[in-house]
């Protein structure tokens, strides 16, 4: 009875310990960032083999450092994008979709537009109509492409292989 | 069951669900761990409840915010930081942070932000910057004017990524308030919501925007916090290939600018010499080698009539 039990607890602790354990093979990651980037290589001035926006579902193929090789969800195309691009949550679009509330728990899903969000600073902006976000606006419209970064880069004589990451 | 095999099991599992609690999958490790005490009878039902419970509690924090949350707080933050500071609105000076605050981003801890990194000047004399949690960033004139070098200015806002990056701005919402609107989240689970919740939420909201901000434009973060972005402003231009040093070099030319008692920098910030000091003592203040010309003629090109 004694080791019985004891081999019971056992298992169901490196049951515990497995579910620790990193990434199996086909991990299943979603993108969320509102416009995400598959590369041709591990580095922000690789490639852009193919865009992917939020909520985008990827399979993880490979990884190395701060960066995953991901194929999208049903699809054959394949690149790298960061880290801070991904997240183990499932991002359900709209309220029902991804199965919510069946197979999945409520803290796996993170549902896009819930929470602090376009409703929320609308509703804000009505009770704060002296808060002006004009120059917000025009300050994300100014964008930089990886042509002028590399530019950039390469006439200040800067570190073009540097990546992010923690080391 | 006799008492002592009771016992003996509560000294096994009780000890192991606490180092668990210490890990990243929280719940999941107690959920599993507390099914296990619970089916070998170590722990009643209510009491496996309970733990759950707690700890789904305790795990509520910063993490449960989405990059896309902290977007739009920052959003806000970023239009209350420009409702008391005027916009500069100079194509070529935004155009050359831009470019170069986006090719340091890159090489931070955190490259990528829901909706990336974008950088303002503000047309005030006071010597100022702000990071808002959604990778807005603001520098005044009167800080620019502390910059003589490209490294210099890109040392200014390596250090505002790094107030990004390591979530300083989320970090000032108040404990009572990160419980309330967490709370309003998760009453609904994966359904979207209705009228009360949204009324609920942009409350929440509004309460989230004036910690956000009483902090960083009133109060200003705590000293370490601080320290703490020096120290990823210079590893950053470490990664990217700018002088370390300059970090260093930036603030002695800020200590003979910035008014003591003043309204700015000087009552939110630890003072350059302190912030210098705290360099040299983390052995981060070695000064690398001098900046290409071409690098100096960009940056006098640039921002050269700001000066």
């Amino acid at each position: 009875m004694f080791r019985y039990l004891s081999i019971i607890v056992c298992l169901a602790l490196s049951g515990v310990l497995f579910l620790n354990a990193p990434a199996e093979a086909q991990r299943v990651m979603s993108v969320q960032v509102k416009e995400g980037q598959l590369r041709a290589t591990p580095s922000h001035l690789g490639k852009i083999v193919v865009r992917v926006s939020y909520g985008d579902r990827v399979t993880v193929l490979e990884e190395r450092g701060d960066w995953k090789k991901v194929s999208l969800w049903g699809r054959k195309n394949q690149g790298w994008i960061h880290n801070t691009a991904l997240t183990n949550k499932r991002i359900a679009l709209k309220a029902g979709q991804g199965n919510v509330g069946t197979s999945v728990s409520r803290d796996e899903i993170a549902l896009a537009g819930k929470g602090f969000s376009e409703e929320v600073e609308a509703e804000y902006r009505k009770s704060n109509k002296n808060i002006d976000y004009t120059w917000i606006d025009r300050m994300e419209a100014m964008k930089v492409s990886p042509e002028q970064m590399e530019k950039f880069i390469v006439v200040g004589r800067l570190a073009l292989r540097a990546e992010g990451g923690k080391p | 069951m006799n008492k002592i095999f009771l016992s003996w099991r509560m000294g096994i599992i009780l000890p192991v669900v606490m180092t668990m609690i210490g890990c990243a999958a929280v719940d999941t490790v107690t959920t599993v761990a507390t099914t296990v005490g619970e089916a070998t009878g170590a722990i009643s039902r209510e009491q496996g409840e309970s733990i759950r419970k707690s700890t789904t509690a305790v795990s509520k924090s910063l993490e449960d915010f989405t990059p896309e949350q902290e977007y739009y707080i920052g959003r806000t933050v970023g239009a209350v930081v420009l409702g008391k500071y005027r916009p500069l609105a100079d194509a070529k000076a935004n155009d050359y942070l831009n470019k170069m605050g986006q090719t340091l981003a890159r090489v931070s801890d955190m490259p990528e932000l829901f909706d990336g990194y974008h950088f303002l000047v503000l047309d005030s004399d006071d010597i100022n910057a702000f990071a808002t949690p959604g990778g807005h960033i603001f520098i005044t004139r009167g800080l620019i004017r502390c910059c003589r070098t490209e490294d210099a200015l890109a040392a200014v806002l390596a250090h505002e990524i790094g107030h990004v990056q390591l979530r300083h701005g989320m970090k000032a919402i108040e404990k009572a308030r990160m419980t309330e609107a967490l709370s309003v989240l998760a009453q609904e689970g994966g359904k979207s919501f209705g009228g009360r919740e949204v009324a609920q939420l942009t409350q929440a909201f509004g309460g989230v925007i004036s910690d956000i901000t009483g902090t960083m434009i009133n109060n200003g973060y705590s000293r370490s916090y601080e320290y703490q972005a020096d120290a990823a402003s210079v590893s950053i231009l470490r990664r990217s290939g700018y002088n370390p040093g300059a970090l260093t070099d930036m603030l002695k030319v800020m200590a003979g600018q910035i008014k003591p008692g003043g309204s700015d920098f000087a009552r939110t910030h630890p003072s350059p010499r302190d912030r210098i000091d705290e360099l040299k003592e983390s052995g981060q203040s070695s000064a690398g080698s001098e900046p290409p010309a071409v690098r100096n003629e960009r940056f006098t090109k640039a921002i050269g009539h700001l000066l």
